[in-house]
């Protein structure tokens, strides 16, 4: 029998899945899984990195089977679909149709019910803002009420709870959204390698307001001369052109690679990563080079390695995902990167990204003004705590924030700090559902 | 175009099972006319706006119960009546008997065998009449590895697989003479709503998604038997290889 774990494999508590396949099943599943466990969570795709998407009770109910559209109007773009629909199936649906979806993670591998709870962003939170703010309405079960529907108008409070609640508000039957027109499938893509952080500060500030996507990757261990230097990356769906009209809205051809099974120890070591970097880095002989890509490799590079979280052996990983308020964006940053070069420890490739000023209507949500930075760390107990310890305290100083959907370890302290309206989610959430997040941060 | 190769207008029976859906949404996403008939007519809704939305160019509901012998005539008139001709039939409904059960409770083995067996022989009976009329078409039907040999742990269910296969390995023939093209699809562990409580060996189990690919090419190449995914043939060779004075003294 299938055993679930999140994405980073640790912390390693496998979960055992209950199936639903129609949103009145949820009741019954819900209820028998309570009747002894007391609690549940929702579990979608795995995409969670920590614990967020772990349930308490170790018993999940898993929503791959409702992954129906129930209405979408191809003039307007307004898609209403079921919570267990993945965005690959969605873009499958949506993208031949000339439309895409408003915001995108790095992955599309993501449920529509994990995207609404997480409240998700991508590469282009500078003008869309997360996922969250493209929500239309949403259909939610509570153990105590049965199906809502909620809206920014219909039981708002209940709206506001679940875009970025965690799937702790109810469970997440079904979301209607705006899609985003596209004339092609393609992006005018935009590489450009930078030596420092000024560098790309430099950068963010003069093409953030032209190009729609834009993202940095850096070398996280350079250090002295070379820190913090990367190549940033902007793009925008290219326009349509008349003499290619038949190729113009096609669909990426289905090509994974697979890593078939856990390597016996991490294959992330100082070697592998420094020798890595380094010709990531110099990869890109010129300063500058422009093409045009497929929306496939250019939103979701990693999706083409099946199972590429098994890089880590056994023991997993843990990412660190952290914002930093626009003010002391620079200097923080720096320190982090410091810290992290320092430890010799980090992932194949740190993600820094500006993020914009829209505000999502979620109360939980993690994007601020500001500037996010990502990392992944193989698990390796003391050496992560000691170094998340350090991160945490050089975040928290500036009034930055940790993303709850790739965290591991961050204190009750600091989460209920850097989320001031957690007390309203708990307030609102479903005595049904439990993550092992939620208790760890609340209790 | 080769109407039969490229269907058109397919009839399902049973589509609100997981491996019919995902049958439906593949030939849906090719511009597909469907006839969708079912017991819930709730699901059949939801069900119809979702192959809507991925491409089906027209899908038509009929509500019916496996047992409701007296409505398949009128069930086929409604369909023929929809699209003119259908190019494929599949029948798809089914359940999973708890062996134990069935074991004890005649009544309760009885309805089980009726669903799994005489209802699937009745709905061929009146598909093969009007697909015969019509000369040309593809009658596909899901009967199970299970009827290979049958087992301690499931014969109730085994059996009626059986019944299904024989049946349609006559019907084949019979068919065969007429143009009409006759297809069993004999399906392992598939990750469905009916198998999702039991504890299916994660390796052997496979996705409705790639089930339907197999069906849908079985389909379009008029095969006659086909073990989906291909590797159940090799295993229930083995099985079916076993000597009865050892079989019988397995927990298969």
């Amino acid at each position: 029998m299938v055993e679930l774990l999140s994405w980073g494999r640790y912390p390693r508590q496998p979960q055992h899945p209950h199936a639903v396949f129609w949103a009145d099943e949820i009741s019954h599943v819900l209820g028998k899984i309570v009747e002894t466990n007391k609690t549940s969570l929702i579990y979608g795709m795995g995409r969670s990195y920590g614990d967020s998407c772990l349930a308490v009770s170790n018993q999940v109910v898993t929503t791959q089977g409702m992954d129906r559209i129930l209405a979408a109007d191809w003039e307007t773009g307004v898609i209403f679909a079921q919570a267990g629909l993945s965005f690959a199936e969605l873009i499958q649906i949506t993208l031949p149709r000339g439309w895409f979806l408003p915001v995108t993670p790095g992955t599309k591998y993501v449920s529509l019910g994990g995207a609404v709870a997480n409240d998700v962003h991508g590469k282009n939170h500078h003008v869309m803002g997360t996922f969250g703010r493209h929500i239309l309405r949403l259909f939610l079960y509570r153990s105590d009420e049965g199906i809502v529907e909620c809206s920014r108008h219909i039981r708002s409070d209940l709206f506001v709870a679940t875009i970025g609640g965690l799937g702790l508000s109810g469970v997440i039957v079904a979301v209607e959204f705006q899609l985003r027109p596209i004339e092609t499938s393609r992006i005018n893509q935009t590489s450009i390698r930078f030596g420092g952080l000024t560098e790309f500060f430099q950068l963010t500030a003069s093409h953030d307001h032209t190009h729609e996507y834009t993202v940095a990757w850096i070398d996280c261990l350079a250090t002295g001369q070379n820190a913090g230097r990367g190549h940033y990356i902007m793009g925008n769906h290219a326009k349509a052109d008349i003499a290619h009209t038949h190729t113009q809205l096609t669909l990426a051809p289905h090509k994974r690679m697979k890593i078939p099974f856990d390597p016996p120890f991490s294959l992330i070591n100082t070697l592998s990563l420094r020798a890595f970097n380094t010709l990531y880095y110099h990869k890109q002989q010129q300063k500058q080079i422009s093409r045009c890509v497929s929306y496939d490799p250019f939103f979701y590079p990693l999706d083409s390695l099946k199972h590429w979280n098994r890089i880590y052996g056994h023991a997993g990983f843990q990412q660190y995902q952290c914002v930093i308020p626009q003010r002391d964006g620079q200097t923080a940053i720096a320190d982090i990167m410091q810290e992290i070069a320092k430890s010799g420890s980090g992932s194949f490739l740190a993600v820094l990204k500006q993020c914009g000023d829209i505000i999502s209507p979620g109360l939980l949500s993690f994007p601020m003004h500001g500037v996010s930075l990502a990392l992944d760390f193989p698990q390796h107990d003391q050496k992560n705590t000691q170094l998340f310890n350090r991160l945490d305290r050089l975040v928290h100083e500036v009034g930055g924030r940790l993303y709850p959907a790739k965290d591991a370890h961050m204190s009750a302290e600091h989460f209920q700090q850097a989320y001031p309206q957690w007390q309203q989610i708990e307030a609102m959430r479903d005595p049904r559902l439990f993550s092992k997040f939620w208790q760890r941060v609340t209790q | 175009m080769n109407a039969t190769l490229s269907p058109q207008n397919i009839l399902i029976i049973g589509a609100t099972s997981g491996i019919a859906e995902a049958v439906a949404r593949r030939y849906a996403s090719i511009g597909a006319n469907l006839f969708l008939v079912a017991r819930n007519s709730k699901k059949l809704a939801i069900i119809s706006s979702d192959l809507i939305a991925r491409g089906a160019t027209n899908v038509q509901l009929f509500v019916l119960n496996a047992h409701e012998y007296d409505l398949l005539p009128q069930m086929v008139e409604q369909a023929w009546a929809a699209f003119g001709i259908i190019n494929v039939a599949l029948i798809a409904y089914g359940t999973l008997p708890d062996q134990t059960r069935a074991e004890t409770d005649l009544d309760y083995a009885i309805t089980e065998f009726r669903t799994n067996a005489e209802s699937v022989i009745a709905c061929l009976t009146i598909l093969a009449n009007r697909f015969e009329t019509q000369g040309y078409g593809v009658i596909s039907v899901i009967g199970s590895v299970a009827s290979d040999r049958g087992r301690g742990s499931n014969y109730v269910y085994g059996s009626a697989k059986s019944a299904i296969e024989s049946f349609t390995s006559g019907l084949r023939s019979r068919l065969y003479k007429k143009g009409v093209h006759v297809l069993l699809i004999k399906p392992g562990f598939v990750a469905t709503a009916m198998t999702a409580n039991l504890n299916l060996p994660e390796k052997l189990t496979a996705s409705p998604e790639s089930v339907a690919i197999n069906i849908q090419n079985a389909i379009s190449h008029r095969k006659n038997v086909v073990y989906t995914p291909s590797f159940w043939a090799f295993i229930m060779l083995i099985i079916k290889l076993i000597p009865n004075i050892i079989f019988k003294r397995l927990s298969l």
